[in-house]
């Protein structure tokens, strides 16, 4: 049984420190961020096996795939938290010299990450390519991928969408960020996606819904059943059914805060929303 | 030949053939000795020679489709875990089409991928310049951390597929369609980034580099005959370059031409260029397309065509001689 106190105090630590990272730089993309903490924290905390030292190869272990760059500040975050690397770290990102880019890379050599993200729509096939590895090394451990919604508009993912089911690619869970917006706006008013269950269910994938995509328990034991489904000839997608800046009142359900950051003020209001439980970096 | 110059050392074309079957041959090779090699192809098998492979290693030949942006992306991820993935396809679509791919996934992200790279240049023929490219050189080596290799006989590409594998980072191998002269040893020791000096001469060198190698070999003995003699370099690395041995050579000769089957402007020529220019100014002159694409025709029209072959070579010798 998790210890849901214990990840929810992670929870806000790690919004905390996605406001303050946006907020000393001036830049970044905290709404995503927001909408995707809770996900990232049960991910890495109840879900994902994974070895205490990284190494590239992940020999042995589950691995996770960030399609969608931009919301670097949660996956610096927890991964920080993780111990990956120390937290003071989190001081330095997107500032010069830094191994905490604007969009994670392997480039400065960051622990945790495993390949370079933010031009949209290449995590799905690098994931696939880690699958196919994985079975080939007869390692039983699973590939776990996050993209946006929005980033679906990339033709890149329904060519991966379409092989990952061709071949059987079972090792494999793809979940959708489904908050609804992206940066110009709503996205059924940018590019409409259609019935997105309807559509990985046509190309051959195994789908479910997460509706509560901000609730732990909703999240894990979701998380828990798409692992179930894992091994059975289908590659797995969940639709995370999520708010846009979660657990910040005037970041929630907008595009504005896609990649803007919190002036003085508003920075001061969001962290009061978010009382300090681990202790600031 | 006997001619008015020097003596010159004696190339034999062993029979002709394509260097994509060289690329197949050496996977073929390569996947018996080496066990982390995969292969990946867009629905090109036969084009790129990958049967044998796909015959002998079923459970490591992975057939993407007509997809070459996911073929990309897998390649990268198939690195994480330590497979060393070939991928193959036409060179257009082993670049252009991909490059954002390449740039993100593998070369920023340093993924040890072989991008292999058929039917490239003018030489793919009568399909016409939707499917030749004369761009995928400057493409590629652009890319921070990419290695280029663009090899010029069947013997060159087998030896050349081979010793990647056992680089470790990102490769653009790039080889042709036609059947050409194969005439480097079948047993050379192909050695990434080093130039290889073919003729030595005092008058001009000569850089090429992929299908204008022979060509320049053949210049260089009709050269011979008119009392010119010529340092023959092959270049089968374009990045990184060999400057010591274009800069050995022409401080001995003083003056060069580089000859490719691609576009002057972000070709070897350039980058020998750059080095000249850098080190040791002396006048050049550019056997390459002049920013044109292709065409429908034969290989060896085309070549004639677009100023690509010995005879281009020849003049763009004396010009760059009167030059001196």
């Amino acid at each position: 049984m998790a210890d849901y106190k214990a990840l929810e105090d992670l929870v806000v630590q790690v919004r905390r420190d996605i406001l303050r990272q946006v907020h000393k730089v001036n830049s970044g993309h905290p709404g995503g961020s927001l909408g995707c903490t809770e996900f990232f924290v049960a991910l890495y905390n109840e879900l994902m096996e994974r070895n205490e030292n990284f190494t590239m190869n992940g020999i042995g272990e589950d691995l996770f795939f960030l399609s969608n760059g931009h919301i670097s500040p949660v996956f610096y975050s927890v991964l920080a938290r993780a111990g990956y690397f120390p937290v003071e770290e989190l001081n330095t990102f997107r500032l010069l010299n830094s191994r905490l880019q604007g969009h994670p890379t392997t480039h400065e050599g960051l622990p945790g990450v495993r390949i370079a993200s933010g031009s949209l729509g290449q995590g799905i096939s690098a994931s696939i390519g880690a699958a196919l590895t994985k079975k080939l090394n007869k390692d039983k451990h699973l590939i776990y991928t996050l993209c946006g919604d929005g980033e679906l508009q990339e033709g890149q993912n329904w060519e991966a969408i379409m092989y990952a089911a061709g071949n059987n690619v079972d090792n494999l869970i793809v979940t959708v960020d489904l908050n609804g917006q992206q940066i110009d706006g709503a996205t059924k008013n940018v590019l409409p996606l259609g019935n997105l269950k309807a559509k990985f269910k046509a190309f051959g994938w195994d789908v479910m819904d997460i509706e509560k995509g901000n609730d732990l328990k909703a999240i894990v034991s979701g998380m828990k059943k798409a692992k179930e489904k894992t091994g059975n000839g289908k590659p797995v997608c969940v639709l995370l059914h999520t708010v846009m800046g979660n657990g910040v009142d005037f970041m929630m359900h907008t595009h504005d805060w896609h990649g803007k950051a919190p002036n003085d003020q508003q920075l001061e209001t969001a962290l009061s929303q978010n009382p300090v439980t681990l202790g600031d970096y | 030949m006997e001619g008015l110059g020097r003596l010159m050392k004696k190339y034999t074309d062993t029979g002709k053939k394509d260097t994509r079957s060289g690329f197949g041959d050496g996977l073929t090779e390569l996947g018996k000795k080496n066990k982390d090699v995969v292969a990946l192809c867009a629905d090109l098998t036969g084009s790129l020679k990958m049967d044998e492979f796909k015959d002998n290693h079923p459970e490591r030949f992975f057939q993407v489709g007509i997809a070459e942006a996911n073929m990309i992306g897998i390649a990268a991820g198939m690195t994480i875990g330590g497979k060393i993935p070939f991928t193959g396809t036409f060179a257009n679509f082993s670049t252009g089409r991909v490059y954002d791919q390449i740039r993100q996934s593998i070369a920023y992200s340093g993924k040890n991928v072989k991008i292999c790279a058929s039917h490239a240049g003018i030489t793919l023929g009568e399909d016409g310049a939707t499917h030749q490219i004369l761009e995928d050189i400057g493409l590629m080596k652009m890319l921070p951390g990419m290695t280029v290799i663009n090899t010029c006989d069947y013997n060159q590409t087998k030896a050349a597929t081979i010793a990647i594998a056992d680089f470790e980072g990102p490769v653009y191998l790039r080889f042709g369609r036609p059947k050409v002269a194969n005439f480097t040893p079948a047993d050379q020791n192909f050695q990434i980034g080093k130039a290889v000096q073919l003729q030595e001469g005092i008058d001009v060198t000569i850089i090429a580099t992929g299908h204008l190698v022979w060509e320049a070999l053949q210049a260089a003995e009709t050269l011979n005959e008119n009392g010119i003699t010529a340092d023959v370099i092959n270049i089968h690395t374009i990045k990184p370059l060999d400057d010591e041995a274009i800069l050995k050579s022409v401080k001995k000769t003083g003056c060069v031409i580089t000859a490719e089957e691609h576009n002057f402007l972000g070709g070897l020529g350039e980058s020998v260029a750059r080095v000249l220019a850098t080190h040791h100014p002396a006048p050049q002159e550019f056997v390459a397309t002049q920013d044109t694409f292709g065409e429908s025709g034969t290989p060896e029209q085309l070549m004639d065509k677009y100023g690509l072959n010995a005879s281009a070579i020849v003049n763009a010798v004396k010009k760059v001689i009167a030059r001196k």
